[in-house]
């Protein structure tokens, strides 16, 4: 008990009780500290808060208006948006379902008094090519630190009170606000009953694409790429250079054994770190990191943090659907009888480090074409991988000439070479592009014709890259300096 | 309706192999078996021609076809090598006897030369007398550490170059899991078993079925008509790993390549070059490998003799400490450490009809009078 005075409302860990006003300075602390710490965020750089309704990212969106709203010296400096993406559709939600949801969130967003973005997964086939390649970042400042940084900004703020016209912050964030408070990108231009029809044609090619796919396993893992390129995209547009992710340390911890399971440990530091930045430019955070979803659920209650509960790929999935599933049941049993597990799966996913050992520290790594890690699939003697692409070679015959091909998945694709080629497996030539992981996610995907239109693009560019190369490849000298768009 | 073998095409399929799915006949199946074991030996670079290889032989399936493929696969390649089964007996009634007459069974079936070492006689504790002691969980750290060393007293005895134990994919995976929700760090950065022919211990240690799916061996074995011993260890079930055995299941429900994907997984972890890392040293009273003063193999020893029996398990450095300062403990100290409580039978002696080895003497074993030598100067290799 911190101030010895007031009574204990709850109980965190054993020997942990707080009263309502010591738990409430101690989860806003803990929020600052970690910015503070990791000093990732400058000030007035604009920062996209990926909401999603549920309690941890609505937690976090009110310590980013608490932390904003604080009149001394010691408020949060950047300049916030949130993007919400509706993935109704893929969750099997009625048009008229996720109307009633974005009414509830549009609430939430415009209460908030930030600019926010509503984004629907569909528009995800609008996406350009370019998402998918990493973009080398030069942030403004990297000479200055960021203490200078920060004294700069608090310089020029008490110059700006003193001679001109003085903004106090609310009006700050008003004018903000007033700018594009709804976008859709994609949209504008069309008249109301194109856009409608538009739309619906993207709701369908999204059920396809995700009906294509044969496990729930597969489909959480493409759910949370395709999500995250929106989001990126939703970035990059708007000029946000971060963009803040609400994972607690419950989800974290999941996420680690998860991704440990789908043969992804080689980015495991990368995708549970306080930083991501494989995209370049837009740098991914993760401020709650530390939060225990226990703590999380007992500040909103307490405090009254408005969450909306949108159905999710596994609700009423059957308990042994998908790896994600089966690692969450699994964890959460554990944790009640080991009262530790959790925090010790994450401690250890924090003795971690995003660059391989053995990487070269100058050469650009080749990146994964969905995920943008880097690739892990080079095969090494004596590896797993070796082993099982030993096995699936000795398990078959050569490929037989042609089999005959079932009926097409893509109507209308049969006057063209269909999509569902004949003797190779569907996709094995995206395989090569991509990590161990993501290679996995597409085995399992029967239809790579209804992926949206920059995956295949990219991949196409990418393989035409390779095999330029493979052309020249006597005469190319080992460590070249890359060019720029070589991904 | 039968489908045809994918491999061969000609015959009927017998079985769906776990690791890919694939339908293959018998005969196509032991072949691909036998071959991908030859390619992960070969690619790992785990014998060289002339080396001496010892077999981890347990009796179990994973050791049984061990020792079968790699007979076979020396005389089919020509590896060069010469080898031996290496069996350890560590007391456990009703199990281990019963799993040592496999062994003798495959001895008598292959000729290849046979040595058994026991706990009793190394260390003077067998499982079951431990058991009593200690109570129903943390068996397995004894008998893991005394193991460990056993196999390497054992091998070095015959004159061993290298250890060849059975651990399988399903093994690798489950030991991926542990150590991270142990949070060892340690044996993540060592491979976590995914490591290539190394070792912790003495001697250089290899596990040539590192990839092969745990339920591969077992149809390997059902098809090759292998005769092995299957009962769980008595001690299994409250043991931590149980945990993860489970987990691993099913995973391997959702989806069948979970087990490889772990080991990949296992193989690709990279941890940060700021961690402290236990160094590798010797330990004071025996000379083997040690990170500590004293090896974990001592340390359980000295708790055991004195009547502490948990003095190796959990954090009690204190206590330690002070023990090894010569200080006496209080009651509940004493308590903390598993100490027997007031009014209990004193100690049991060790009935005399237990099986133990056939060559050896039986030694009486405190630590202090140990007849065993403590590893020479440079007998302990890399």
């Amino acid at each position: 008990m911190k101030c010895k005075e007031a009574s204990p409302v709850l109980v965190i860990r054993v020997g942990d009780a707080f009263c309502k006003a010591c738990f409430r300075e101690y989860f806003v602390h803990k929020f600052r500290a970690m910015l503070g710490k990791n000093r990732a965020i400058y000030p007035g750089e604009k920062v996209l808060l990926a909401l999603s309704g549920g309690p941890a990212s609505s937690s976090m969106l009110r310590q980013v208006q608490e932390g904003l709203s604080r009149e001394t010296a010691k408020k949060l400096r950047f300049i916030p948006g949130i993007i919400y993406v509706d993935e109704g559709a893929v969750c099997g939600q009625s048009l008229a379902e996720r109307e009633e949801t974005l009414l509830q969130m549009e609430t939430i967003l415009q209460a908030s008094g930030f600019p926010y973005h509503l984004a629907h997964l569909e528009e995800v086939f609008d996406l350009p090519s370019s998402i998918l390649q990493r973009v080398p970042h030069n942030p403004a400042g990297p000479k200055n630190s960021y203490k200078e940084a920060v004294e700069g900004f608090i310089r020029q703020q008490r110059q700006e009170e003193g001679g001109g016209p003085s903004l106090p912050e609310r009006q700050i964030q008003e004018k903000l606000a007033e700018i594009s408070m709804r976008d859709a990108p994609g949209m504008e231009g069309l008249a109301a009953p194109e856009a409608r029809l538009l739309a619906a044609v993207r709701t369908e090619q999204l059920i396809r694409l995700f009906g294509s796919v044969k496990t729930l396993t597969a489909k959480e893992e493409l759910l949370q790429t395709l999500r995250n390129h929106l989001i990126l995209h939703t970035a990059r547009a708007q000029g946000y250079s971060k963009a803040m992710m609400g994972d607690s340390c419950t989800r974290l911890a999941v996420k680690l054994l998860t991704n440990l399971s789908l043969g992804r440990g080689a980015s495991l530091a990368m995708d549970t770190g306080f930083s991501d930045d494989r995209h370049g430019d837009v740098v991914v955070v993760r401020p709650m990191r530390e939060y225990s979803a226990k703590e999380i659920a007992f500040y909103n209650h307490l405090f009254g943090v408005p969450t909306v509960f949108t159905p999710a790929l596994d609700t009423k999935a059957l308990e042994k659907a998908s790896i994600h599933r089966v690692i969450e049941r699994f964890l959460y049993r554990l944790q009640a009888e080991f009262p530790s597990t959790v925090s010790t799966v994450y401690r250890t996913g924090e003795k971690l480090s995003a660059t391989p050992g053995d990487a070269s520290p100058a050469a650009e790594p080749e990146r994964c074409l969905l995920c943008l890690c880097a690739l892990d699939t080079n095969v090494e003697d004596g590896s797993a991988l070796q082993a099982i692409l030993v096995s699936e070679q000795l398990s078959q015959q050569k490929l037989p000439a042609a089999l005959p091909t079932e009926r097409g998945c893509c109507p209308g694709a049969e006057e063209q070479r269909g999509c569902c080629m004949n003797t190779t497996a569907p996709g094995a030539d995206f395989l090569p592009l991509l990590c161990y992981g993501c290679r996995l996610t597409i085995k399992d995907t029967t239809c790579l014709e209804s992926l949206p239109l920059y995956v295949r693009a990219e991949a196409e560019r990418r393989k035409r890259r390779a095999a330029m190369k493979l052309e020249i490849q006597e005469f190319l000298l080992e460590d070249e300096a890359v060019t720029p768009d070589e991904s | 309706m039968p489908a045809p073998c994918s491999a061969c095409g000609a015959s009927l399929a017998a079985l769906r192999r776990p690791k890919t799915g694939h339908a293959l006949c018998r005969a196509c199946f032991l072949a691909a078996f036998e071959e991908e074991t030859h390619q992960a030996i070969v690619a790992g670079r785990l014998f060289r021609p002339g080396e001496t290889v010892a077999i981890g032989a347990s009796g179990g399936k994973d050791s049984t076809v061990l020792a079968h493929l790699l007979q076979l696969l020396d005389q089919r390649h020509g590896y060069g090598l010469r080898l031996l089964l290496l069996s350890v007996d560590e007391g456990i009634a009703g199990y281990r006897d019963a799993s040592l007459a496999a062994v003798r069974r495959h001895q008598r079936r292959s000729g290849l030369p046979l040595h058994v070492v026991s706990y009793r006689q190394l260390y003077g504790w067998s499982m079951d007398r431990i058991a009593r002691h200690l109570g129903p969980r943390n068996n397995c750290t004894f008998c893991g550490v005394f193991r460990r060393q056993a196999l390497d007293r054992g091998a070095l005895l015959m004159g061993a170059d290298k250890i060849a134990t059975g651990h399988n994919a399903d093994d690798v995976a489950e030991t991926v899991l542990m150590n991270f929700l142990r949070g060892d760090g340690g044996r993540l950065h060592r491979g976590a078993g995914t490591g290539p022919a190394g070792g912790e211990g003495a001697v250089p240690r290899c596990k040539p079925l590192r990839h092969a799916y745990e339920k591969e061996i077992v149809l390997y074995a059902y098809f090759q008509g292998l005769d092995y011993f299957s009962t769980e260890c008595v001690y299994a079930p409250q043991a931590y790993r149980g945990y993860a055995r489970t987990l691993l299941k099913e995973l391997e429900a959702a989806r069948p390549s979970a087990v490889a994907d772990l080991g990949h997984s296992g193989e690709r972890l990279s941890l940060r070059s700021d961690l402290r890392m236990p160094a590798r040293g010797t330990c004071q009273r025996c000379g083997y490998v040690a990170s500590q003063p004293l090896c974990k193999a001592c340390v359980l020893l000295e708790g055991l003799d004195r009547g502490l029996p948990k003095l190796g398990i959990g954090k009690h450095r204190r206590l330690r400490d002070k023990l090894q300062d010569g200080q006496p403990l209080t009651q509940e100290e004493r308590r903390h450490l598993g100490a027997p409580a007031e009014g209990e039978p004193p100690e049991e002696q060790e009935p005399r009809g237990e099986l133990g080895t056939d060559e050896e003497p039986r030694l009486q074993g405190h630590v202090k009078e140990l007849i065993i030598k403590p590893f020479a100067e440079g007998e302990i290799t890399r």
